[in-house]
């Protein structure tokens, strides 16, 4: 038997010991149903959110949401990084700032951006923003800082222009870089907009979060998990794909998962 | 030297000076450097770590202007990059998102040159680098050796006048290192280039070059010019096993004052 074969074997077995677990021990160990609903109550609960609660719908909200929040902040963050990158003095100026807005914990915002923009998307998009928007601009920042000066001499003693350097050398090289940044931004895109819908709003999975909390709905809050983990696996596949198809010159881009 | 014609490359008393930054203190790299290549000769430069050679050769790629004295190429002063030289490195600085045909074409894009040009320009030199039916090939796919002969070609693919390089094969194992010196002779002797070539191998300047330039521990000058009366100045190989190479050898190592009590640096 080859060897991925057997640890996929042995992956699935995991997830079998996994789900018996959940099926059996909260019977076997007396632990209630509204702490601990066990597989099949979770999955008959997900069936009638799924038809009386517009599950679908709401994941389709959500999961638009953290696609345009995702575009928008991960344009954003390029566009500065690269703009840091060419401007050095300026970023060295900035960076304290920039230092102290990466510290400060973005999902604070959240209640204010509701106050001003009111229980509508765009508190929820722009908090988002704000998450997405960091490690873009990180990860394209310090690949700017550290390209090798040599490669870029090469190119001005071909004559290059300040442009041909951008495009033909500096934003090729950082590629890698900023699709490290993606990856990271579309797995926080999420946790962005669950915290803008938790915070306000009567749609999307966050809104469903906190409706089925106050209804002491245990199973359905284990549904709601359960759907934004597989809105965040698509959004952080569909960046692997995309890196893949890009990067398909490097030796790695094969076996990166 | 007063030859009619312009020498391929001059340098007049040329210092350069880098100043203070952060902790690191002024630093007088090279000082009062002259010397002139005629064209199609070919002169290696060596020296102790840290002489200023590779400053010497920004200073000729236009990457960089000397503090005091001048750089002409062709007669003309070098104020910037130009069409006249290309610099070859240590590294290959191919680029992972281009295949080996378009790295070789790179400095050909940049200077505007058509496609159909172009990819007639690299199909030659892929012939002429021994590198036939790697073209569409990416980078990470080839050896060092084969990796450097491609920088070879992007080198010589925008027909400079004359060529700079800096220590290009000095990453390469010793048999890689002899096969692409021979590539390099011929191509160089063939296409009638001047080049300037920088190097810590003291067989390989010997069997390179046409005169070799010794330079100073910092900061740089240069303190003996030797000249190379060997056959055959495009087969290094042949070069190699002349009795008389060893010679030139025990003569650079006197003067770079290599011995048995050598310390490293």
């Amino acid at each position: 038997m080859s060897e991925r074969l057997t640890t996929a074997l042995w992956s699935a077995a995991v997830l079998a010991v996994f789900l018996l677990g959940w099926q059996f021990l909260p019977g076997l160990t007396g632990v209630p149903a509204f702490v601990l609903p066990n597989l099949t109550k979770t999955a008959s609960e997900a069936l009638r959110i799924w038809s009386n609660e517009r599950l679908l719908w709401h994941s389709g909200i959500t999961a638009l949401e953290v696609v345009a929040e995702f575009v928008l902040g991960a344009w954003l963050g390029a566009v500065i990084g690269y703009a840091l990158g060419f401007l050095p003095r300026v970023e060295a100026v900035l960076s304290p700032y920039l230092l102290a807005l990466q510290i400060a914990p973005k999902v604070a915002f959240a209640p204010l951006f509701v106050m001003w923009l009111g229980y509508t998307v765009y508190p929820k998009i722009l908090v988002a923003i704000l998450i997405v928007f960091f490690p873009v601009l990180i990860n394209v920042l310090s690949a700017m800082r550290t390209m090798d000066r040599d490669i870029i001499n090469l190119a001005r003693s071909f004559s290059a222009t300040r442009w041909q350097i951008f495009t033909m050398v500096q934003y090729p090289t950082t590629l890698p870089a900023l699709f490290s940044g993606l990856r990271i931004a579309s797995t926080l895109a999420v946790i962005g907009v669950v915290v803008g819908e938790l915070v306000g709003g009567n749609m999307g999975l966050g809104y469903l979060l906190v409706f089925f909390e106050g209804q002491g709905n245990t199973a359905g809050v284990f549904v709601v998990i359960g759907a934004l983990t597989v809105i965040g696996i698509a959004a952080y596949y569909a960046v692997v794909l995309l890196e893949n198809r890009v990067l398909h010159y490097l030796p790695s881009a094969a076996q990166r998962v | 030297m007063t030859s009619p014609t312009p020498a391929a490359i001059e340098f007049a008393a040329v210092a350069k000076r880098f100043a203070a930054r952060g902790k690191a203190p002024a630093v007088l790299a090279v000082s009062n450097v002259s010397f002139a290549i005629a064209p199609g000769e070919v002169v290696s430069i060596i020296g102790p770590s840290g002489c200023g050679k590779s400053t010497l050769l920004n200073m000729g790629a236009g990457l960089d202007r000397p503090s005091a004295g001048s750089v002409r190429v062709a007669g003309e002063m070098v104020t910037g990059p130009n069409t006249r030289v290309a610099f070859m490195l240590q590294k290959d600085l191919l680029m992972p998102w281009r295949t080996i045909s378009e790295n070789i074409e790179f400095g050909l894009e940049l200077r505007g040159v058509p496609v159909a040009q172009r990819r007639a320009t690299s199909i030659r030199l892929l012939t002429q680098c021994h590198l036939d039916g790697f073209g569409t090939n990416y980078p990470h796919q080839l050896s060092g050796g084969m990796r450097q002969r491609a920088a070879l070609a992007r080198t010589l693919a925008v027909d400079p006048l004359v060529l700079l390089m800096d220590e290009p094969f000095s990453a390469l194992d010793a048999q890689t290192k002899m096969i692409l010196q021979q590539d390099l002779a011929q191509n160089v002797a063939a296409q009638n280039k001047t080049m300037l070539f920088i190097t810590h191998d003291l067989a390989e300047a010997a069997a390179l070059s046409d005169r070799i330039l010794v330079m100073s521990e910092r900061p740089g000058t240069i303190t003996e010019e030797i000249v190379i009366d060997l056959p055959a100045r495009n087969n290094p190989m042949a070069r190699r096993k002349h009795p008389a190479l060893g010679e030139y050898v025990t003569r650079l190592m006197e003067l770079l004052r290599l011995d048995a009590h050598s310390e490293v640096h």
